[in-house]
C-alpha cells in the first residue's frame, strides 16, 4: 500500500520482496503474510468450515440432501490458492500502474542510504535510497525440538498444503492456532490441540475460555499444560504419520501420540536479524527482535522507518499496518501531520465461535482503573438462525465494559457470536466517538440481528470477573 | 318501542355514571395500568411497569384473517413478521449456502431440494414457543392477561370481548393503545379478499405456495418474494411504481437489481385489476401494464398482498372516549410523550402515526413510557437516526437519511457522499456476483463533516449497521470513522475505507485484499 501511497506524490519508489522458503519449501508472492498465509487463506477455510455446519442446519430448515457429505481438501486449497494468486497479480500490476520498482530480491542494509538485493539466483544488486521503510514482518517460530523443521508443519505451509492434513495436532494457544484447529475440525478432521499454559494470552480470559469450552464441546481435543519434546517419523507419505512424544508442564509425565500431520503455532518471530540492521546502526530489541519506534514510526536512524508486525509494543494487524503505513507517507510528502491512532483498535478472532473485541479486557480494565470504578454489563444471547436447528443456546455473549468515572464511557466491548467482525467493527467507531453506556442505551436495535444484544447488556454483579448472572437469555425483550 | 330504548339508553347512561362516581368516590381503578395489545410494544411497557410494583394488566386479541390464519401471544413481529420472516430468510440463505460449499470443496449433488412444509413447521413451533414464553413472562412478572378484544366504555373502562363472547369490564387508571396493525386489502380489485393471501396467512401455510405473484414493493413484498425464490419457488413481484418508497432510491434499485439476478420476476409499473378462480385451484390475475398499455394475464398457485398495513382502530371505539385519528392513515396522533389526545390514554407501537413501524422502537417506546408513569422518569423518546434493515435475498442495512433527504434538506453542495462498490472475500472462492454490494456514507460538507446518513447492501447487513448506528448517535463525523482501524477481512471495514466521493466521479471500486 505504502509503496503506491508514495507514489502518488511522485516520489521515486522501490519495493524489495522475497519469500524465505519454509523448511519443507513453501513459498509465494507478492502480498505478505496476510494475502499469502494469514488473514485472507484463513478466513476462506473458516468459511468453509462454517459452510459445513450450515449444511448441517439446512436440513432443519427444508433443504434435503444425502445424509453423508465429504470435504475434499484438495477443492477448497485450490479454489483459496487462485484467489491468492489473482492478488498477487493484482499487486504487481497496482506497482506497475503505480511506477514504483518491485525487485523480487532479499534485501539487506550494507551501508549509509545503501541496501544490497539479491535475487532467487543470487544475482546481487545494489540501491540507495534518501528513505528507508522496514516492513519485513515476520515469520512462524520453531519449537528447537528434534524433527521440529524436518516433519512439523507451520501455518506458511498449511494454506497451499498439496494433500489433506488428516489427523492433527495442533501445539500452542494462539488465534493462529485455535484458528486453524477450529477450521480443521470444522472440515470434518480429527483435531487436537496441545496447550502449554492459558488460551489466547493477552485477550480477555473469561472470553478466551468461553471460546475454548465452545471448541471442546464441538469435538476438538484438547491436551492441556504438555509440550512436545520430539517428532519423529513414523510412516511417510502425505500425509505419514508421526509420533509426538509430550512432557507435563507440572510434572514428569510423559505422553506419546501419533498423528498424520503437526501444526506449530506457537508465535512469531520478526525478521529482523537478517537484514543488515546492525551496519547502519538501527536498535531493535535483542530478545524480540522487534524494532522500536516513536509515535512516527520512526527508528532511532532518522532515515530509516518501520512498520507493521515488526513494531514493537504495537498490534500485529493488517488494518494497523495499512493504516500507520499511509499516514507516514501523507507526513513524508504531502506535508500532514497525523499520526497513527493506536488507540481501541478492533480486533477479530475467527474460531469456530468467532470473538469480536475493541478496548480492554475485562482483567485489563479492573488493573488500570480498579475494580469498583469499572461497570461490566452482559448478555447471553440465541441468534435466531440457531433455534430452528436447536444449537448452542446459550453460548453467544455479548461485554461491555465502562469507566464510571467518565460518565461511563465504553472502555471495552467484547462479543461471542456470529459474524463478530461484521458487529464490532461499528462499535469500534462508535467507541472512537466516545460513547458511553447511556448513549448505548439510547441506540435502538435493528431486529432480529445479533448486533442489537449490545444495546440491551445488564450489570453483572459488581466487581468479580467470576460471579455474574447471565440476564435472561430468552428472546422475549426482543421479539 | 323508541321511549323503551331511550329509557335503556338513559339507564346505561346513569349505570355509567354511577360506576364512575363510585369508582371516582373509591378513588380505585382496577389496574394501574391496562394495555391492550400484547405485541412488542404493549408487553415491553406492561413489563416494564410491573417492575415498578404496579396493577398491570394486558389485553391481546388476534381476530383471525379472512383466511382464518390467527396466532397466540405476542404481536406481530413474533407471529406475523421479524421471526418468522427472517428465519425463512435465513431458509433461502442456505439454500445459497449449500451452492457455495460446493466450491469450498463440500461433495454435494445438486440440485438440492426445499420442502416447505419441513421449514414450516419448525419455523411455527419456534414462534408457539415464543407465545409460551410470553404467558411464562407475564406470569413470572405478575402481569394480568386477558385474551380479550377490547374496546372503550370511557376513558377509565374497557369493554373485553372473548371469543366466545363473554364480556369483562376492565378499569385502569392509564390505558396503552399498542393494537398495531394488519395488512391491507386491496378492495377494489375483483377476488382480492376471496383468493389472496397476505403475509399474515404466508408464515402458517401449511403447505407450498407454489407459484407465487405478491403484489406491491414494500419491504414485505421485497423480503417475502426474495425468500420464496431462496428456496426455489417461481415468485413474481408486481409494482405499481417505485420499490421501498421512502428508503434510498439508488439503494432500492440496487435491491431490486440483485433480486432480478437472483431470479426473481417483476413487473414493472403494473397493478392487478381482478383475481379468478381457476379448475384445480389455481388463480388468473389479470392486471394492467402502464408502460405499454396493455392488459395481460398469468396463472399463479398463490397471490399474496403486500400493500400496506392498516391500523387495527376500528373496533376500540375510540370515538366514545374522544381519542384523535389522523384522517389521512386512521393512527393515533400522539406526542412527544406518546400521549392521546385523552389524558391517561396513550398509544405506542405501529399504530400510532408518525412513528416508525418497527419493533424495537415500540419497545423502547413503551419501556420508556412505564417509567415515566411510574418511574419518576422524564425520558422522552428519541426516534432520529433508528437503523433499520430490509431483509431481502442480499441484505440492506441503513440509518440516517437517504441521499436524497439530505439534499433535500442541506442542498447537494452542502452534503458529500461517500462511496464505494466492494466484494465480499467470501464470494471470491464461491463465484458470486458481487454487482450490488455498495457502500454509501452521505456527510454533511463542511469542515466538520458529521455523518448524516449510512446505507450498506452487502451480506448481514444488519450486523454491520447497528454498531454504526451507535456512533451516529454520538454525532460521528466522517474523519473518526477514518480514525477508526478496520477489522480484516470483513465488510464492515470497508466503511472505514470509504474515501471516493460521488463528486469526484472516480471508479468506487474497491481494489486490493
Amino acid at each position: 500500500v505504502f509503496p503506491s501511497e508514495a507514489a502518488k506524490y511522485e516520489k521515486k519508489v522501490m519495493v524489495l520482496d522475497f519469500v524465505t522458503p519454509t523448511p519443507l519449501g513453501t513459498s509465494w508472492g507478492l502480498g505478505g503474510t496476510c494475502v499469502n498465509v494469514g488473514c485472507i487463506p484463513k478466513k476462506l477455510m473458516h468459511q468453509a468450515a462454517l459452510l459445513g455446519q450450515a449444511l448441517q442446519d439446512s436440513r432443519k430448515f427444508g433443504w434435503q440432501f444425502p445424509e453423508e457429505v465429504k470435504h475434499n481438501w484438495m477443492t477448497m486449497t485450490e479454489s483459496v490458492q487462485n484467489y491468492i494468486g489473482s492478488l498477487n497479480w493484482g499487486y504487481r500490476v497496482a506497482l506497475r500502474e503505480k511506477k514504483v520498482t518491485y525487485e523480487n530480491a532479499y534485501g539487506e542494509f550494507v551501508g549509509p542510504h545503501t541496501v544490497k538485493a539479491t535475487n532467487k539466483r543470487g544475482v546481487e544488486k545494489l540501491y540507495t535510497a534518501e528513505r528507508f521503510l522496514i516492513a519485513t514482518g515476520e515469520r512462524p517460530r520453531y519449537l528447537g525440538i528434534p524433527g521440529d523443521k524436518e516433519y512439523c508443519i507451520s501455518s506458511d505451509d498449511l494454506f497451499s498444503l498439496p494433500y489433506c492434513p488428516g489427523k492433527t495436532l495442533v501445539v500452542g494457544a494462539s488465534y493462529v492456532a485455535l484458528e486453524c484447529a477450529g477450521f480443521l475440525a470444522g472440515v470434518g478432521l480429527d483435531v487436537t490441540i496441545m496447550v502449554r499454559s492459558i488460551l489466547l494470552r493477552g485477550f480477555d480470559q473469561d472470553i478466551a475460555n468461553k471460546i475454548g469450552e465452545y471448541m471442546e464441546e464441538h469435538g476438538i481435543n484438547f491436551i492441556r499444560e504438555f509440550v512436545p519434546i520430539k517428532v519423529e517419523q513414523i510412516k511417510e507419505g502425505t500425509p505419514g504419520i508421526l509420533k509426538v512424544t509430550s512432557k507435563s508442564t507440572k510434572g514428569n509425565e510423559i505422553i506419546e501420540g501419533e498423528y498424520n500431520t503437526v501444526l506449530l503455532a506457537i508465535g512469531r518471530d520478526a525478521c529482523t536479524r537478517k537484514i543488515g540492521l546492525d551496519k547502519v546502526g538501527v536498535i531493535i530489541n535483542e530478545k524480540t527482535g522487534k524494532i522500536p519506534v516513536n509515535d512516527k514510526e520512526q527508528t532511532n536512524v532518522p532515515y530509516i522507518y518501520a512498520i507493521g508486525d515488526i513494531l514493537q509494543d504495537k498490534l500485529e494487524l493488517t488494518p494497523v499496518a495499512i493504516q500507520a503505513g499511509r499516514l507516514l507517507v501523507r507526513r513524508l510528502y504531502a506535508g500532514a501531520t497525523t499520526k497513527c491512532d493506536y488507540v481501541n483498535v478492533p480486533t477479530t478472532v475467527f474460531t469456530p465461535l468467532e470473538y469480536g473485541a475493541c478496548g480492554y479486557s475485562e482483567e485489563a480494565a479492573v488493573e488500570k482503573f480498579g475494580e469498583e470504578n469499572i461497570e461490566v454489563y452482559h448478555s447471553h444471547f440465541w441468534p435466531l438462525e440457531w433455534t430452528v436447528p436447536s444449537r448452542d443456546n446459550n453460548k453467544c455473549y455479548a461485554k461491555i465494559i465502562c469507566n464510571i468515572q467518565d460518565s461511563e464511557r465504553v472502555i471495552g466491548f467484547h462479543v461471542l457470536g456470529p459474524n463478530a467482525g461484521e458487529v464490532t467493527q461499528g462499535f469500534a467507531a462508535a467507541m472512537k466517538c466516545g460513547i458511553t453506556k447511556e448513549q448505548l442505551d439510547s441506540t435502538i436495535g435493528i431486529h432480529p440481528v445479533c448486533a442489537e444484544v449490545t444495546t440491551k447488556c445488564g450489570k453483572s454483579s459488581p466487581g468479580t470477573a467470576e460471579v455474574k448472572s447471565p440476564s435472561l437469555v430468552f428472546q422475549s425483550d426482543t421479539a | 318501542m323508541a321511549t323503551l330504548w331511550r329509557r335503556r339508553e338513559r339507564f346505561l347512561g346513569v349505570l355509567g355514571r354511577l360506576c364512575r362516581t363510585v369508582r371516582a368516590l373509591s378513588g380505585k381503578n382496577e389496574y394501574d395500568l391496562l394495555v391492550i395489545g400484547g405485541g412488542s410494544g404493549g408487553l415491553a411497557c406492561a413489563k416494564e411497569a410491573a417492575q415498578f410494583g404496579r396493577k398491570v394488566a394486558v389485553l391481546d386479541y388476534v381476530e383471525p384473517s379472512p383466511k382464518g390464519t390467527k396466532w397466540g401471544l405476542g404481536g406481530t413481529c413474533v407471529n406475523v413478521g421479524c421471526i418468522p420472516k427472517k428465519l425463512m430468510h435465513q431458509a433461502a440463505l442456505l439454500g445459497s449456502a449449500l451452492k457455495d460449499a460446493q466450491h469450498y470443496g463440500w461433495n454435494i449433488a445438486q440440485p438440492v431440494h426445499h420442502t416447505w412444509s419441513v421449514m414450516a413447521q419448525a419455523v411455527q413451533n419456534h414462534v408457539k414457543s415464543l407465545n409460551w414464553g410470553h404467558r411464562v413472562q407475564l406470569q413470572d412478572k405478575k402481569v394480568k392477561y386477558f385474551n380479550m378484544k377490547g374496546s372503550f366504555s370511557d376513558p377509565h373502562t374497557i369493554r373485553g370481548l372473548t371469543k366466545a363472547g363473554k364480556e369483562t369490564i376492565v378499569t385502569a387508571e392509564n390505558i396503552v393503545i399498542a393494537t398495531g396493525g394488519r395488512p391491507k386489502y386491496p378492495m377494489h380489485i375483483a377476488g382480492a379478499l376471496e383468493y389472496g393471501i397476505t403475509s399474515d396467512d404466508l408464515f402458517w401455510l401449511k403447505e407450498s405456495p407454489g407459484k407465487t405473484l405478491v403484489v406491491g414493493a414494500s419491504y414485505v413484498s421485497l423480503e417475502c418474494a426474495g425468500f420464496l425464490t431462496g428456496i426455489g419457488l417461481d415468485t413474481t413481484v408486481m409494482m405499481r411504481s417505485i420499490p421501498l418508497r421512502g428508503f434510498d432510491q439508488q439503494m432500492a434499485s440496487l435491491v431490486t437489481e440483485h433480486m432480478e439476478c437472483y431470479g426473481t420476476k417483476f413487473l414493472k409499473r403494473c397493478f392487478p385489476t381482478k383475481v379468478e378462480k381457476l379448475e384445480g385451484n389455481r388463480l388468473q390475475v389479470t392486471w394492467k401494464n402502464t408502460d405499454l398499455g396493455t392488459e395481460e394475464t398469468d396463472c399463479f398457485d398463490t397471490v399474496m398482498w403486500a400493500v400496506g398495513r392498516a391500523p387495527d382502530v376500528k373496533t376500540l371505539n375510540l370515538d366514545a372516549v374522544g381519542v384523535k385519528t389522523s384522517s389521512e392513515t386512521g393512527k393515533i396522533i400522539v406526542d412527544a410523550s406518546e400521549a392521546t389526545s385523552v389524558p391517561h390514554i396513550y398509544a405506542i407501537g405501529d399504530i400510532t402515526e408518525g412513528r416508525p413501524e418497527l419493533t424495537p422502537t415500540a419497545i423502547a417506546a413503551g419501556k420508556l413510557l412505564a417509567r415515566r408513569l411510574f418511574g419518576q422518569s422524564s425520558e422522552l423518546m428519541d426516534y432520529d437516526n433508528v437503523p433499520t434493515t430490509v431483509f431481502t435475498p442480499l441484505e440492506y442495512g441503513c440509518v440516517g437519511l437517504s441521499e436524497e433527504a439530505a439534499v433535500q434538506c442541506y442542498g447537494s453542495d452542502n452534503v458529500e457522499v461517500y462511496h464505494a462498490y466492494y466484494k465480499p472475500l467470501e464470494f471470491t472462492v464461491a463465484e458470486r456476483d458481487a454487482t450490488q454490494c455498495y457502500i454509501k456514507m452521505v456527510c454533511l460538507r463542511e469542515r466538520e463533516q458529521r455523518i448524516l446518513g449510512l446505507h450498506f447492501i452487502g451480506p448481514n447487513a444488519g450486523e454491520v449497521i447497528q454498531g454504526f448506528a451507535l456512533g451516529i448517535k454520538c454525532g460521528a463525523t466522517y474523519p473518526q470513522l477514518m480514525k477508526t482501524v478496520g477489522i480484516h477481512p470483513t465488510c464492515a471495514e470497508e466503511i472505514t475505507k470509504l474515501h471516493i466521493t460521488k463528486r469526484s466521479g472516480l471508479d468506487a471500486t474497491v481494489t486490493g485484499c
